[in-house]
């Protein structure tokens, strides 16, 4: 394929017939396959099986969304699933046009590299024959020699970077110039450049890792795989390639805006951490902030998340303390309507508890409660308790945010703020809501390709600017000797794309010989 | 001054650009359906380069404007220089605008969706003055002036939100790098848009013989618009690249990743292939003229697409509409 205008080197593919015979075919194929034709439709076809992606909500960035999709459309739901439309960026039909756009690219780019190569080495063409039929000449008579004119037109030429060629004394006299190969030059860069980003993201998605972990204030975490909440990495990273380093978060601040205009809009969000970079090490204080994050042996720790986690009291029904925790709640809202789930499988009998905390409690008959504010200005707690057997000695995986509630009874509900205690149906314990502390939530990745990444990027924008804005041009100056003895000059110039300054360097050019006299 | 006296005066400064926009487009509009004013640009340097009148449109181009004080100005010339004028006017006032949004805020203005668009109608009006002081482009002010009415009228009545301070999201100096470059590029996507709309329009009048007594008979020829559009595409094109990946760089900063599909980037990319698909038709056989200026305006829709859709209709992590 290869860019755009610069199509010095390039002939498009005549529409002519396949040839019949087999190798014959598969050249004629392959050209078809690597013209700009076939690219620019691969180049729409990449725009049109992005979309899907956009508007169908993806695992990669919010599987919930995804599930919740699929169980509500029944019909449309696991089809799609199947088609790999919530996964639209690794799913092979959308592999399978940046692939081919890819190989057209290479099978396009690569063979120009070698002509480019060659027409950088060979000299500029000879002059035509008849330089006035050129759309910008000029004709004028010098008193100099031909010799000494056409020295001075390859100085002037020389002096400014073009690549000059003198007439052999059999051709005739004239000089040749010519400019700007770094247009070609630019846009083989730049389209290399795309391979290489190409490269960089493959290198970064095998060898790179990421994961998230929520950590309470006043807690810590150790960079191995069971303190992940979520990990993924890729084929060829795994848990031993995890850095040794440990953190504990001892104060997390946020801040929210309080005008009516923005009422709840976040201002501030600010980590600070005491950090061991390696067993051994010693500890060190950091900040960590949106946009900031903080670097540890290649690895970048980002701060993603927050919420809240209330203290939780509940005793049985033998009087038994059996919890008294900070237990973490997940935001559902902009306003931190939070759900969470308290498993309490020392109690007897065993007591399970769903949550809805809300920092600022606002009730409303339709919505029910919600929060009306992120700070905890009013805060309050909906409880619904369950009794039954939680599950938990199945062996079966769970999760530490759901409550699988079958099987099991419900004890009753309770609305409770601080303070305040609920005494449980049947003597079965109490629950008591105590206060609270933040939590925050980092997203910790390697990605081993994005230096590479990044320097094949700033490479593309320079062969692009290369391909876009240098023009490719000629010049040349033609003398002969009239029958006075003066010295008949001919200077012409041919740009192959628009021609630009072109006008002018020729004009200069000829004012620079007539000036010489 | 204090805040409110800024306040007040930004949202004046708004108000009176689109004042001056609209009386600057019924100049443009009455310029454009007068008798024939001047031959438009195409011949290169054919006439004597003229003084410009009133307004600085040009050194060095091919305006073939009639001399200052030639017997009387033709009235379409005339209503096209006031709206120039008036546009000059406009986009001061805009600035003016911006700047005192800015200022209010204590921060650049590119925080919510109403400021981006007012930045961006400024990037409009300054993309078409600034190409305008190379060549004539008095003919295309009626195709800038109304996208940019249509973008401030938007956001003073749908997308107005008070100043206010930024999220932390947005608390980077990459917020001026990605955004700036953004801007830009909405100004020069928007004209070159027109000037694809417009070269379409020619060529069709062209092929019907109606080029010379139909509505675009003050246009240059539709191979000249083709021309044009390609320069600002390829002005514009590589200033996106920056912008994508300054964002990138920004993300990878943000949100642990450099590219992470969010919808917003992801119409970032449809974007920029639609107009590497168009770098490419320039250079396509069968793909040169009015195929290359559909593929202009898809480009264009594809970044009005992300830049109204994604920001209010899907849920992305650019949600910073402030609506």
């Amino acid at each position: 394929m290869a860019d755009s205008t610069g199509t010095l080197t390039t002939t498009e593919p005549s529409p002519s017939l396949p040839p019949l015979s087999s190798t014959g075919f598969a050249r004629w194929m392959w050209r078809q396959f690597t013209s700009m034709r076939t690219a620019l439709i691969l180049l729409f076809l990449l725009a049109f099986v992005s979309i899907p992606g956009s508007i169908l909500p993806q695992r990669g960035t919010n599987p919930i969304l995804v599930e919740q999709w699929i169980a509500d459309a029944p019909t449309w739901g696991p089809l799609l699933d199947t088609w790999g439309f919530f996964d639209v960026y690794a799913a092979p039909w959308f592999a399978a046009v940046y692939l081919l756009l890819f190989i057209s690219l290479i099978g396009c780019v690569v063979p120009r590299v070698g002509v480019h190569w060659r027409t950088m080495r060979m000299p500029p063409p000879p002059a035509p024959r008849h330089l006035g039929r050129l759309p910008e000449h000029q004709k004028f008579t010098s008193q100099q020699s031909e010799s000494a004119v056409l020295e001075s037109a390859r100085d002037y030429l020389a002096s400014r970077r073009w690549r000059v060629r003198i007439s052999d004394p059999d051709e005739g006299a004239w000089i040749a110039a010519e400019k700007g190969y770094l247009r070609e030059t630019g846009n083989l860069v730049f389209h290399l450049a795309l391979i290489g980003i190409l490269i960089a993201v493959a290198v970064g998605g095998l060898f790179g890792w990421r994961g998230n972990v929520i950590v309470k204030e006043g807690s810590g975490f150790s960079n191995t795989l069971t303190q992940y909440d979520a990990w993924g990495g890729g084929r060829f990273s795994g848990p031993e390639d995890l850095p040794p380093f440990a953190f504990t978060l001892q104060d997390f601040r946020v801040e929210f805006d309080r005008t009516e205009a923005q009422l709840g809009s976040p201002r501030l969000f600010e980590a600070d951490i005491e950090l061991q970079r390696e067993p051994g090490a010693p500890l060190v204080n950091e900040r960590i902030e949106v946009n900031y994050p903080v670097s540890i042996a290649g690895a970048k720790v980002f701060l993603v998340g927050h919420g809240y986690a209330p203290q939780f009291t509940v005793t049985d029904s033998q009087g038994r303390v059996v919890l008294d925790d900070w237990v973490v709640f997940l935001p559902q809202d902009g306003n931190l309507t939070s759900t969470g789930v308290i498993k309490v499988p020392d109690a007897v009998p065993e007591v399970g508890i769903q949550g809805l905390y809300l920092p600022t409690t606002a009730l409303d008959e339709v919505r029910g409660p919600f929060s009306i504010f992120p700070e905890a200005d009013d805060p309050s707690v909906f409880l619904s308790a369950w009794t039954g057997d939680l599950g938990m000695d199945s062996g079966n995986p769970q999760s530490i945010y759901t409550l699988e509630t079958e099987g099991m009874e419900q004890l009753g509900l309770r609305a409770l703020i601080p303070g305040q205690t609920w005494e449980l149906p049947d003597g079965a314990g109490t629950i008591t809501l105590g206060n609270y502390i933040r939590w925050a939530s980092f997203q910790i990745a390697f990605d081993p390709g994005k230096e590479a990444a990044l320097a094949a990027s700033v490479l593309a924008i320079l062969g692009l600017l290369g391909s876009l804005f240098i023009r490719r041009r000629r010049v040349w100056v033609r003398v002969h000797t009239a029958d006075d003895g003066t010295t008949l000059v001919e200077v012409a110039g041919l740009a192959r794309t628009e021609a630009g300054e072109l006008p002018v360097e020729v004009a200069d050019l000829a004012a620079d010989l007539k000036g010489k006299q | 001054m204090t805040s409110i006296g800024l306040a007040e005066a930004s949202n004046f400064a708004v108000y009176a650009t689109m004042v001056t926009l609209t009386f600057a487009m019924i100049a443009f509009a009455m310029s454009f359906s007068a008798t024939r004013v001047a031959a438009p640009e195409g011949l290169p340097v054919a006439v004597p380069v003229g003084v410009p009148v009133g307004v600085p449109v040009g050194v060095g181009a091919t305006e073939s404007l009639p001399e200052r004080g030639a017997v009387g100005l033709a009235p379409g010339l005339r209503a096209a220089n006031i709206g120039m004028a008036l546009t000059w006017l406009s986009f001061v006032l805009l600035l003016i605008g911006v700047t005192f949004r800015g200022l209010w805020a204590g921060r650049v203005p590119w925080g919510n969706m109403y400021e981006f668009s007012i930045s961006s109608a400024l990037g409009i009006l300054g993309v078409f003055l600034i190409w305008s002081l190379t060549r004539d482009l008095r003919w295309l002010g009626l195709f800038v002036v109304i996208p940019t009415l249509l973008t401030l009228g938007l956001a003073v009545t749908v997308l107005y939100t008070e100043a206010a301070q930024l999220v932390p999201a947005l608390k980077s100096y990459w917020l001026i790098i990605h955004v700036s470059a953004a801007i830009i590029c909405a100004g020069a996507f928007t004209v070159a848009g027109a000037t694809a709309g417009l070269s379409i329009a020619r060529s069709r009048a062209e092929i019907k013989g109606t080029a010379e007594t139909g509505w675009t008979k003050n246009l240059p020829d539709a191979e000249r618009l083709r021309i044009l559009t390609y320069r600002i595409i390829a002005f514009s094109f590589p200033l996106w690249t920056f912008a994508v990946i300054a964002g990138a760089i920004w993300a990878e900063n943000a949100w642990g990743r450099y590219w992470g599909w969010d919808p917003k980037e992801t119409w970032a990319f449809i974007t920029w292939v639609v107009y590497a698909g168009y770098l490419h038709a320039r250079s396509t056989a069968g793909w040169r003229g009015d195929r290359a200026s559909w593929i202009a305006i898809l480009g264009l829709v594809a970044f009005l697409i992300n830049y109204f859709g994604v920001n209010i209709f899907v849920n992305s992590l650019h949600s910073y509409s402030g609506v």
